[in-house]
């Protein structure tokens, strides 16, 4: 044929032959059958491998029931040893050669009950009398709990006189607690009840609620505060343990150490976040350390400032501050390390820290006013360096920041200039950046 | 609005003053000068010379390995010894080079990373210096069969910080063309470099004398005779494929991009105190 000559001269292979090859390989790899017991699709999800452990019998899967074996189903009564009254219920019962099964009803091990404890009018008496409840109000009380099995909210509702959850718990279980201690034959007896050993305490129960319930109540705001409070402290503790570590040794250093940590104990109060007192102690700390070597390259130097600088932030943060070093055109490492160029490098990675950061706050500001409160949930951090890591859907990513910072020199002026004309400033949109 | 919580501000230098070294008893000689900062401009770098005809198997290339002054100036005022640890597959690798100038030179067929361990005059520091160097004997871009005239040349410039360094130190290497001393505070009276200068004179002179003993029986090849003159590499054999590093230019780089980033942080700034003005 034309087609297959034509091919010929250019060398590619010809259809039919290469077709044949393939067929050639495919059933020798769908030779091997699938197992019995496994229906095809399942064997295909594993790959066409048959799992290394069953982890069914395979003959259980299709099972049917011995042959020799009458199986029938009866409509029977049913005696459970759960209820104490005579209501006679019927149910299907599987009768294998006519003999029915044995034993209680599978349900009734479930119905467990409360061991609420019996007192005698003299026991009362001698024990368990009480100012502020009566005697038919404890009855009562006890009546209840036997019957709702201790479910304090149940038996608060309906108590006849109204008394809060808290005192009705107090209440049993403090004559709960009398009542052992009188019936106890010895005191090591009582010593491994579980109400012996964790006492109610009303107040605490009173103090723990009102506490769930704040936290319950609390706004997404306040976490997100709370939190970040939490973080700052953690940082805190932590450049205090290693100024403290860095300053140990070394006496002229310790002085420096003296005067940094007492200023940064100071301005805490006052601001919730104030990472830059911590960045300061970081870098004093580095600083003492680098002294108590005595003698070091300038190059381990910076090295050991910027991890100082880096120390506060993720390790995203810290790729995206050398992607826009490297955008910009500097030297990781500065070929020429002198004095001031390190000095002057350390301080533009502070710059492009803080530059990021301000991006990060701009686009989490924007993103927060855009979108409605409930619907930014989603995407809302908790803790500062969350914040990182949330924004990176966004295309203000660090591939090409000098380019958008070039975008925004547009609508940036539009919209500065009109704000003194009209009354109310314009609403940047999304569409601005 | 509260201040940007991202601030970071730059850590201040602390005042300069003398202060008692902590453990030493109160010797003069061994009083801190604090707040003043020695450092030791140099170049670490390796010259690697193809054979040519005479290349054999193992013995492809004549290599030097040095620790030199960014200005080729007298690195002995400061470096006791060099200690270049060579790969294992050398005859007693560790090297010793116990006076300026700071080379070793040998000959072989592969690249490796060599160790270099400085030793500095006891007043400066008891401890000593690690660094490293990878030696190069191939040029990253191959460009033709090597020249043996032409060398490949591998240096990377470094300082060596001495800071709150001693009294009797900084009086013997102030005004050294091969040290770089910061801004001494006002009324600072060094001792002369007296006694401890002569000490170490006569240490220089034994070791010299020591060299010259060596050396004069053997070949005296250009630079175990150089050695005995003096210790800067200024007229070095070599001197001539020295790289010349001046960070001018990174200087200028560096501030021209700080000056562009405070002016994006400062949009920034403007562009968030319009986005809070909104009402949410």
């Amino acid at each position: 044929m034309g087609g297959t000559d034509a091919k010929d001269i250019l060398g590619l292979p010809k259809t039919p032959l290469s077709l044949t090859q393939e067929k050639k390989s495919r059933p020798q790899k769908e030779s091997h059958r699938k197992p019995d017991g496994i229906s095809r699709e399942v064997y295909a999800l594993t790959g066409g491998v048959a799992p290394l452990m069953p982890s069914i019998d395979v003959t259980h899967l299709k099972r049917r029931p011995p042959p020799d074996e009458k199986v029938a189903w009866q409509w029977l009564p049913v005696k459970s040893s759960a209820r104490n009254d005579d209501l006679q219920l019927f149910h299907w019962v599987r009768v294998v050669n006519d003999v029915p099964p044995s034993g209680d009803y599978s349900f009734a091990k479930y119905n467990k009950s409360v061991d609420v404890l019996k007192y005698t009018d003299d026991e009362y008496e001698n024990h368990l009398t009480d100012p502020v409840w009566s005697k038919e109000e404890t009855d009562q009380l006890f009546e209840y709990c036997e019957r709702f099995d201790l479910r304090f909210t149940v038996i608060a509702d309906r108590f006849p006189l109204s008394r809060t959850v808290e005192e009705l718990k107090d209440r049993y279980y403090s004559v709960t607690r009398s009542l052992l201690r009188a019936r106890a034959q010895s005191p090591s007896d009582l010593a491994n009840h579980p109400l012996m050993k964790e006492p109610y305490d009303m107040t605490r129960d009173r103090e723990r609620k009102r506490a769930l319930s704040m936290v319950l109540s609390q706004s997404r705001h306040q976490e997100k505060k709370d939190a970040e409070i939490l973080a700052e402290a953690k940082r805190i503790t932590e450049m205090r343990l290693a100024a403290r570590r860095a300053a140990e040794p070394d006496v002229p250093a310790n002085e420096n150490i003296g005067s940094v940590s007492p200023s940064s104990n100071s301005q805490l109060p006052a601001t919730a976040v104030a990472p830059s007192t911590l960045t300061m102690a970081d870098y004093a700390s580095t600083l003492a350390s680098l002294r108590m070597l005595h003698v070091y390259l300038r190059t381990y130097g910076l090295e050991q400032m910027v991890q100082a600088a880096s120390s506060a932030v993720g390790l995203r943060t810290i790729k995206r501050v050398e992607q826009t070093l490297q955008d910009l055109g500097v030297n990781l490492k500065p070929k020429v390390p002198t004095k001031t160029v390190c000095d002057e490098h350390l301080e533009l990675r502070k710059e492009i820290l803080t530059l990021l950061n301000l991006q990060k706050q701009l686009q989490y500001k924007e993103s927060e006013g855009s979108s409605h409160r409930e619907g930014a949930y989603a995407s809302m951090p908790d803790t500062p360096k969350d914040r990182v890591f949330a924004s990176e859907p966004f295309s203000f990513g660090a591939e090409r920041p000098i380019k958008k910072e070039q975008k925004r020199k547009g609508p940036g002026r539009q919209s500065d200039t009109p704000s003194p004309a009209h009354k109310r400033p314009r609403k940047l949109k999304a569409s601005d950046l | 609005m509260e201040d940007s919580p991202v601030e970071i501000l730059s850590a201040s230098t602390p005042k300069p003053r003398i202060g008692i070294d902590g453990g030493d008893d109160n010797k003069n000689w061994r009083r801190r000068v604090n707040g003043v900062e020695v450092s030791v401009p140099i170049v670490c770098g390796s010259i690697a010379f193809f054979r040519g005809k005479k290349a054999k198997e193992y013995r492809t290339h004549n290599w030097t390995v040095y620790v030199r002054g960014a200005t080729n100036e007298d690195l002995g005022v400061v470096i006791r010894k060099v200690i270049f640890h060579l790969h294992p597959s050398f005859k007693s690798p560790t090297r010793v080079v116990d006076s300026p100038p700071f080379t070793l030179s040998e000959c072989g067929w592969g690249e490796f990373k060599i160790d270099i361990t400085i030793f500095f005059h006891a007043d400066a520091c008891e401890r000593k210096l690690e660094l490293s160097h990878l030696l190069k004997l191939n040029p990253e871009i191959y460009s033709g069969p090597q020249s043996p005239n032409v060398p490949v040349v591998t240096e990377s410039y470094n300082e060596i910080v001495f800071p709150d360094p001693f009294e009797c130190f900084l009086s013997r290497v102030n005004n050294h063309p091969a040290v770089h001393v910061s801004k001494l505070p006002e009324g600072l009276n060094l001792p002369p470099p007296g006694a401890f200068l002569l000490l170490s004179l006569l240490n220089h002179l034994l070791l010299l004398v020591h060299d010259f003993h060596c050396n004069v029986a053997g070949d005296a090849d250009d630079e175990s005779y150089y050695k005995m003159k003096k210790g800067d590499t200024k007229d070095y054999p070599l001197s001539h494929w020295f790289l010349k590093f001046s960070d001018a230019d990174e200087l200028f780089k560096l501030t021209a991009t700080r000056q562009k980033v405070q002016a994006d942080i400062a949009k920034l700034k403007r562009q968030l105190v319009m986005v809070d003005a909104q009402p949410e």
